[in-house]
């Protein structure tokens, strides 16, 4: 029955995204981006496909994404040969949307079987319960219909489904405790988008400390004795020939820094042109306060304030006024101290797979937190996961209605023109309505106490006056950027505090553990 | 989960669904020198804020009636007049009235008047809210339906709640709304009438009719308020309401006389004069039965069933149909989803189907195919429709024998039909018409949609004749 529930619920989604694709001639710059990757991995020769720049928007995933795209070009070309010429730069035919929109919801069967395996995974409580309150089931409308991915697939166009539904199936194969199955995804995953290499250090702890040492000591600590190399070489065997798969062709030519180099582009700036929600739009906010109060109380001259803008459009350098400028060196220091406690504790006290989905959600939301030039969008690597926590336990529900609310309404500005509005309001409040009762009703009870109840409200607010009082006020043609300014920095400290939360979630069930030992 | 979330979630399901749809291309875009349904509206707003009340219905200078004149009561045309004052992006009008209007009627529809656990009256909001019919042609042709038939659905529900002067002012709304609204009239007032006679017509009986008659009365002479000063005015609103002119049937429409036209062409062999009679006569012939029985025995359930078997013999037989007419017989077909699961979803499906011409016109093709999809597949699920179709059921009684000669209701023949019909739209857009036959799919399409219709009005029409007696449906529910 799991499986006929998930398949109810399932095609309503592809339902619900193929009449949203009824925008036919709207599209963002992805398509575009998509399109020129089919042309290069279609029309060029394999050694070309990483020097190519004739567009903007220049091939910066992995190597096995290549091949990926380049598998989609030979069904693309029965749609309209057209878009596989590189030069047919911004070409949208209609038969290139549909193809490419079509493509995405192809690709998305891979995450409805991920989120089949992970609603068989979850554990549930004894007693009968109807279908809708049953935890397999929330868990797979809360991920099949999850907000964020919809607007940010669909709507805004990326195979984030496709990329997520492998994430999610090697998470789903660890709960099952098939290690081999879940490493080799998570390989291919990293393969297929870089941007993973954040949540590998659980991966990589996970797997060393609960699958490479095949036993523990009795206070839960690691037993040397018990290292199993076998396993070892397995994992290092699969990691390897996936990469060799992937990069092998590039490090044959001896392309491997120019491909780097186009992996890893640090010339953009701290922050994208929107802010993601993170501690640094937090800290950008407090420089700006402290350089306009500093020029108020006449103790900075204006002229010495550096005159870049980092609340334009683009995305460049920029220094702070007065907090010290931040590096991505920086950044990547930050990150790593913040993720630090957690992956240590799997490694004292592993709790087995769940621990490690912990830790897996904790890096995620802690590079999203810390990290260079982050995307709003990533705010769903850690939200996704955290997901099939929430159905299991109370706190974890209360933490998750937090994250995933404020997360998803730092979505919005993804979606600006007035046609979308109804769309993405109406679209946000049906899985926040549905989230909250839904948990509620499992878990039996209020899962947030009135300051974080005031908080979400206050969503609302936010929402009004960037949509309704701000355009109307005489500041919006000098002072453009003030929604966005504070959309972000609301929804920055709802994320910091759900961040905070959880880590100290974390380390209570470390001390717990510890306690247990004594 | 509780009852208000779960509405809430199927009413934002609904409106998320309609609003998609939307975002598509509408009827008549990028199409001069006419364009489509949404030019027609944007013309009316445009004429109702400009010109002057008594030169609304009159070909003037200003006003050239044969581009897109007003062709619908004064209601609409006080709408327009609203909508020119705030004149927002359109869509959302739709949107606002059908949140004001339409779907409070199917939610307290489904909550007061309805049977079943809490859990199956929410399914049965669901699966009113998505019927693919009402939702393409508001949001994707571009019209506002669902005022009318909102309107006529809380007369309806009012009726049902005992509030009999109420009800008919709602639907004397719905009428002056738009005049298509005809065809659930003759239900309205036989059931009223019923009533009136049941309570005894001397005595409380002829209070109630004196009361309704003044309702109605008043209700109308508000609405046509500006025109009564003038006869010549009442004459020509009429006249653009009924355009008598234009003959038995326009394009290719589900119903009898197109079809027979295939055979005969009635249209030729006739005189208009007589195609006009044999039109009123067959649809008296037809709705007679049915408003004899209502009369007779004015209760919810027959109300219902004859609101459908009027509409649907108004639609087969009257003169000048459109096919966006079977909107009104799926109105009520909608509020039988819970008593007659299979057939109610047999027939809206086929309903959506028989307008598929007029939606590969509008470039309405890929959410006629995704919602007629989710609405099958939701309302399959929830409401068990397959496991509904016994005899007992369907609810034929003592008339069950007379189906031996006619092609059966089951699940056989409806999964055939179902296929048939996604073979013909699959047909329909893959391939081109052979060259002597340009309107071969269209043809198709609309004699395959008229078999099942006619099926269905017979069905209808056993199922309300055939109502067992009071006793025998109380002891039923009680084994439930």
């Amino acid at each position: 029955t799991q499986c006929l529930f998930t398949l109810v619920i399932a095609p309503d989604t592809e339902t619900l995204k193929l009449t949203e694709q009824q925008i036919l001639f709207y599209h963002s710059t992805d398509f575009e981006v998509h399109r020129n990757w089919l042309a290069i991995t279609h029309s060029l020769p394999v050694s070309k496909w990483y020097h190519e720049n004739t567009s903007e928007w220049t091939l910066d995933y992995p190597p096995l994404f290549a091949w990926f795209e380049y598998s989609l070009s030979h069904v693309a070309q029965h749609f309209d040969k057209e878009m596989l010429v590189v030069q047919n730069l911004l070409y949208t035919s209609p038969a290139t949307i549909l193809f490419q929109r079509l493509s995405v919801i192809v690709t998305d069967i891979v995450f409805i079987y991920a989120v089949k395996e992970c609603c068989r995974s979850v554990r549930e409580e004894k007693g009968s319960k109807d279908l809708l309150g049953h935890p397999f089931f929330i868990l797979a409308a809360l991920l099949l219909w999850n907000f964020g991915l919809l607007i940010v697939d669909h709507i805004h166009f990326q195979y984030n489904g496709f990329l997520f539904g492998i994430l999610l199936l090697s998470v789903a194969r660890h709960l099952q405790g098939r290690h081999l199955e879940g490493a080799l995804l998570f390989t291919v995953l990293l393969n297929l988008k870089h941007i993973y290499l954040y949540i590998a250090p659980a991966y990589g702890i996970f797997l060393l400390r609960s699958y490479c040492f095949t036993e523990d000591n009795t206070d839960g600590s690691v037993r040397w004795s018990s290292f199993s190399p076998v396993r070892l070489v397995a994992l290092g065997s699969i990691v390897i020939s996936v990469g060799a798969l992937s990069f092998g062709p590039f490090i044959a030519m001896g392309q491997l820094p120019q491909v780097l180099s186009r992996l890893f582009p640090f010339k953009r700036g701290l922050c994208h042109a929107y802010w993601a929600p993170n501690v640094w739009a937090l800290y950008n906010m407090v420089d700006k306060a402290l350089s306009v109060l500093g020029v108020r109380l006449k103790l900075l001259d204006v002229a010495k304030l550096p005159k870049a803008s980092m609340t334009g459009g683009l995305v460049q350098e920029f220094q702070h006024s007065i907090l010290p400028s931040v590096s991505p060196s920086i950044t990547l220091i930050c990150t790593l101290l913040s993720i630090m406690p957690a992956v240590l504790s799997i490694w004292c006290r592993p709790r087995g797979a769940r621990g490690f989905l912990r830790c897996l959600v904790v890096c995620a939301l802690g590079s999203f937190m810390f990290g260079w030039h982050v995307h709003e969008k990533a705010i769903l690597m850690a939200i996704l996961p955290f997901s099939i926590l929430a159905v299991e336990s109370r706190e974890d529900a209360g933490i998750f209605l937090m994250l995933t609310t404020t997360g998803h309404y730092s979505l919005f500005p993804l979606l600006f023109t007035a046609a979308e509005l109804p769309i993405k309001v109406l679209l946000m409040l049906l899985f926040t309505l549905y989230s909250f009762t839904s948990l509620k009703k499992l878990f039996r009870g209020s899962l947030l106490n009135p300051l974080e109840t005031t908080y979400l409200l206050g969503l609302v607010a936010v929402e009004i006056l960037c949509e309704v009082v701000y355009p109307l006020s005489p500041w919006q043609h000098t002072m453009p950027f003030v929604p966005l300014l504070v959309t972000s920095v609301y929804c920055s400290l709802g994320v910091c505090y759900s961040f905070i939360r959880l880590y100290v979630s974390l380390l209570r069930q470390h001390g717990t553990d510890k306690h247990k030992q004594l | 989960m509780e009852n208000w979330s779960l509405v809430s979630i199927c009413v934002l399901f609904g409106l998320t669904a309609r609003w998609a749809v939307s975002l598509n291309s509408y009827s008549g875009a990028g199409k001069p020198p006419m364009f489509g349904d949404y030019e027609a509206q944007r013309h009316w707003q445009e004429v109702t804020y400009n010109l002057p009340v008594h030169e609304w219905y009159f070909n003037t200078t200003d006003n050239n009636l044969n581009y897109w004149g007003l062709d619908y009561p004064p209601l609409t045309a006080y709408h327009s007049l609203l909508c020119a004052h705030d004149h927002g992006f359109d869509f959302c009008w739709v949107l606002v009235a059908d949140l004001l209007i339409y779907i409070p009627a199917v939610v307290l529809y489904s909550f007061y008047l309805s049977e079943g656990s809490n859990k199956k009256k929410v399914c049965t909001v669901l699966c009113i809210l998505l019927y693919p019919g009402l939702i393409l042609i508001d949001y994707g042709h571009f019209q506002y339906n669902s005022i009318s038939l909102g309107l006529a659905l809380w007369g309806v529900v009012v009726l049902g709640l005992g509030w009999d002067v109420l009800g008919s002012l709602a639907f004397v709304l719905s009428l002056n709304y738009k005049q298509m609204e005809l065809y659930h009239s003759l239900p309205f007032f036989c059931y009223l009438l019923g009533k009136c006679f049941k309570q005894g017509l001397a005595g409380r009986g002829l209070f109630l009719l004196v009361k309704i008659a003044v309702t109605v009365l008043v209700t109308f002479a508000l609405c046509w308020l500006p025109f009564l000063s003038d006869p010549g005015q009442i004459l020509q609103v009429v006249h653009r309401l009924f355009p008598v002119g234009r003959g038995l049937f326009e394009d290719k429409v589900a119903n009898t006389w197109c079809s027979l036209n295939v055979l005969i062409k009635i249209k030729t062999i006739l005189s208009t004069d007589t195609q006009l009679y044999i039109s009123l006569t067959t649809t008296l012939l037809a709705i007679l039965p049915s408003s004899i029985k209502l009369l007779m025995k004015p209760t919810l359930w027959q109300f219902k069933l004859a609101l459908v078997n009027s509409s649907l013999a108004f639609f087969l037989f009257s003169f000048q149909v459109h096919e966006k007419s079977i909107l009104l017989p799926a109105l009520p077909v909608c509020l039988l989803l819970n008593d007659l699961p299979l057939p109610a979803i047999w027939f809206l499906q086929a309903s959506t189907f028989s307008m598929l011409p007029l939606f590969l016109k509008d470039g309405l093709l890929v959410p006629y195919v995704v919602t007629s999809l989710a609405f099958l597949f939701f309302s399959i699920y929830l409401l068990s429709a397959l496991e509904h179709c016994s005899e007992d059921k369907l609810r034929l009684g003592p008339y069950r024998r007379l189906l031996i000669c006619m092609p059966r209701m089951d699940l056989g023949r409806f999964y055939f039909s179902i296929t048939a019909m996604a073979g013909l739209s699959f047909m329909s857009v893959a391939l081109a018409p052979p060259a002597q036959l340009p309107d071969l799919f269209p043809l198709l399409v609309s004699v395959f949609s008229y078999l099942h219709f006619l099926g269905l009005l017979l069905y209808f029409n056993i199922v309300q004749i055939a109502e067992p007696p009071q006793s025998v449906r109380k002891n039923q529910k009680k084994s439930n």
